[in-house]
């Protein structure tokens, strides 16, 4: 993950998917996932309320589904 | 958050940090002598970058965290360290994409390359047939890339790449190429033929004609889907609705990509290998994170670019005004018309009085063929003759 003045660039080296961050919020959201017992608590934590997660949200599912994120466990394990 | 939408692409003109992905051409040394090749290859450079200089330079692409290089030449496998440079990126999280005409992908290296997970493979191959891809790329050579292509698939090495620049010759062959891709188990690449390098002699007889820019439009909206085209059609965008071709289609050039040449000197984009592009060296002009954050040519190409003759057009704002390159080496304005415009404003520019600008670096084999190039499509002349070893590459 690379951070730009926009948000980030993400490539997978595996899929060699390139997908792209598009603001700050989502950056500090995806970059403290490890420290929160899950994503609400992350987004939380970066400033978005429940309410306004719904975006956020669907974007770490995006990003899980091309296995941009994986669970920390699987990552420990590799 | 994984598809491009225009406000990113706004960001991407303004520049990033360091290159998503970069062009590297190892070596001007090359065993073939395509018409058409971009920076007019054939013989190496005296003052080629040594295996130390190729390892600082990738040490600090890791420190960018620039994603992955495409290497290519010349022929790069020709260098005798580029094994062992692609293990050095590799090891150093910079992925590789190589392109080769074939010549070095034997059993053996095909069994070694399907060991990594980090190394992409692409087979140049202009003609689904070796009568259509050898009048362009030399005798011989349609065998020898598809020898390396057997030889991959033997190997167990999956999803190599056979790269096509699309042609006046070819662009009926798209069907063929892309069976042939499936035949092993490879995925077929597609990319817009540049009047750039060698490129420039043969560009009027060798590039799609309007009829065929359609039907090449026509052929990646019905089936382009698994085909890549390095994002290299976005002139053709114009023909159809926003979004009906994949990828950015924007000219990454100085903002998102950019070329290292054999000798360290950096380029705006790989078909812009011109003193008019060149942005600096990165041995005398203290590294490429400098060259590419401070030098004044990208920075220029980051401002706002001038729409020029092209602002009262409704496409403006899907093809941008096409390809830099492609309207420089045909001495075009650059602030108009691309070219091969699909609007058929180029048409009128290429018909207009224009000087084409001079090469400023030539390592061809030999001389330069100047004037009409033959282009039957039946047995190439004999001469020069273009046996492996006539002449070291190295």
């Amino acid at each position: 993950m690379r951070p730009e003045a926009f948000g980030a660039l993400l490539y997978h080296f595996g899929t060699r998917k390139l997908s792209f961050l598009k603001n700050r919020t989502i950056l500090a959201v995806v970059q403290s996932l490890a420290d929160h017992p899950d994503v609400r608590a992350a987004c939380r934590a970066a400033g978005v309320e429940d309410s306004r997660q719904g975006p956020y949200l669907h974007a770490l599912g995006v990003l899980a589904g091309s296995n941009m994120l994986v669970p920390a466990d699987a990552k420990e394990a590799a | 958050m994984t598809s491009a939408v225009p406000r990113l692409v706004e960001q991407f003109e303004h520049g990033l940090d360091a290159p998503i992905c970069l062009t590297w051409e190892l070596t001007y040394a090359c065993n073939l002598a395509c018409v058409h090749c971009l920076s007019s290859s054939g013989k190496r450079d005296p003052g080629e970058l040594s295996t130390q200089d190729c390892k600082d330079i990738i040490d600090e692409l890791e420190r960018m965290q620039v994603f992955y290089v495409n290497v290519g030449g010349g022929e790069p496998t020709v260098r005798p360290d580029f094994w062992e440079l692609v293990d050095y990126a590799t090891a150093h999280h910079v992925g590789v994409k190589f392109s080769t005409n074939g010549v070095r992908i034997t059993p053996e290296v095909a069994t070694r390359l399907a060991a990594s997970d980090y190394v992409d493979v692409q087979i140049s191959l202009d003609g689904a047939t070796a009568e259509v891809n050898d009048a362009v790329r030399g005798p011989g050579s349609y065998a020898m890339a598809v020898r390396a292509l057997e030889n991959l698939a033997a190997a167990g090495f999956s999803d190599a790449k056979i790269s096509v620049v699309v042609t006046r010759q070819n662009v009926d062959q798209l069907d063929e190429f892309a069976s042939l891709a499936s035949r092993y188990g490879a995925t077929l690449r597609i990319t817009r033929l540049r009047p750039s390098g060698r490129g420039a002699d043969v560009w009027d007889d060798l590039h799609p004609t309007a009829d065929q820019q359609v039907q090449l439009y026509q052929w990646l909206v019905a089936k382009g889907e698994r085909v890549l085209t390095g994002d290299s059609f976005f002139h053709l965008s114009g023909l159809g609705e926003p979004g009906a071709l994949a990828g950015l289609n924007m000219c990454g050039a100085g903002r998102v990509v950019c070329l290292i040449d054999p000798v360290g000197d950096v380029y705006a984009c790989p078909f812009a290998i011109h003193d008019r592009f060149l942005a600096g060296n990165i041995l005398s002009d203290g590294g490429f994170d400098k060259v590419w954050k401070d030098a004044p040519l990208f920075r220029e190409l980051r401002e706002p670019q001038s729409a020029g003759a092209c602002g009262s057009c409704g496409h403006y704002d899907s093809c941008r005004g096409g390809c830099m390159a492609a309207k420089f080496f045909t001495g075009l304005p650059m602030d108009g018309p691309d070219p091969e415009c699909v609007q058929g404003y180029g048409t009128p520019a290429l018909a207009a009085e224009r000087d084409k600008p001079r090469p400023s670096g030539d390592h061809s084999h030999g001389r330069r063929r100047s004037g009409p190039v033959p282009l039957t499509l039946s047995p190439h002349p004999p001469t020069p003759p273009q046996r492996l070893c006539n002449e070291s590459p190295v």
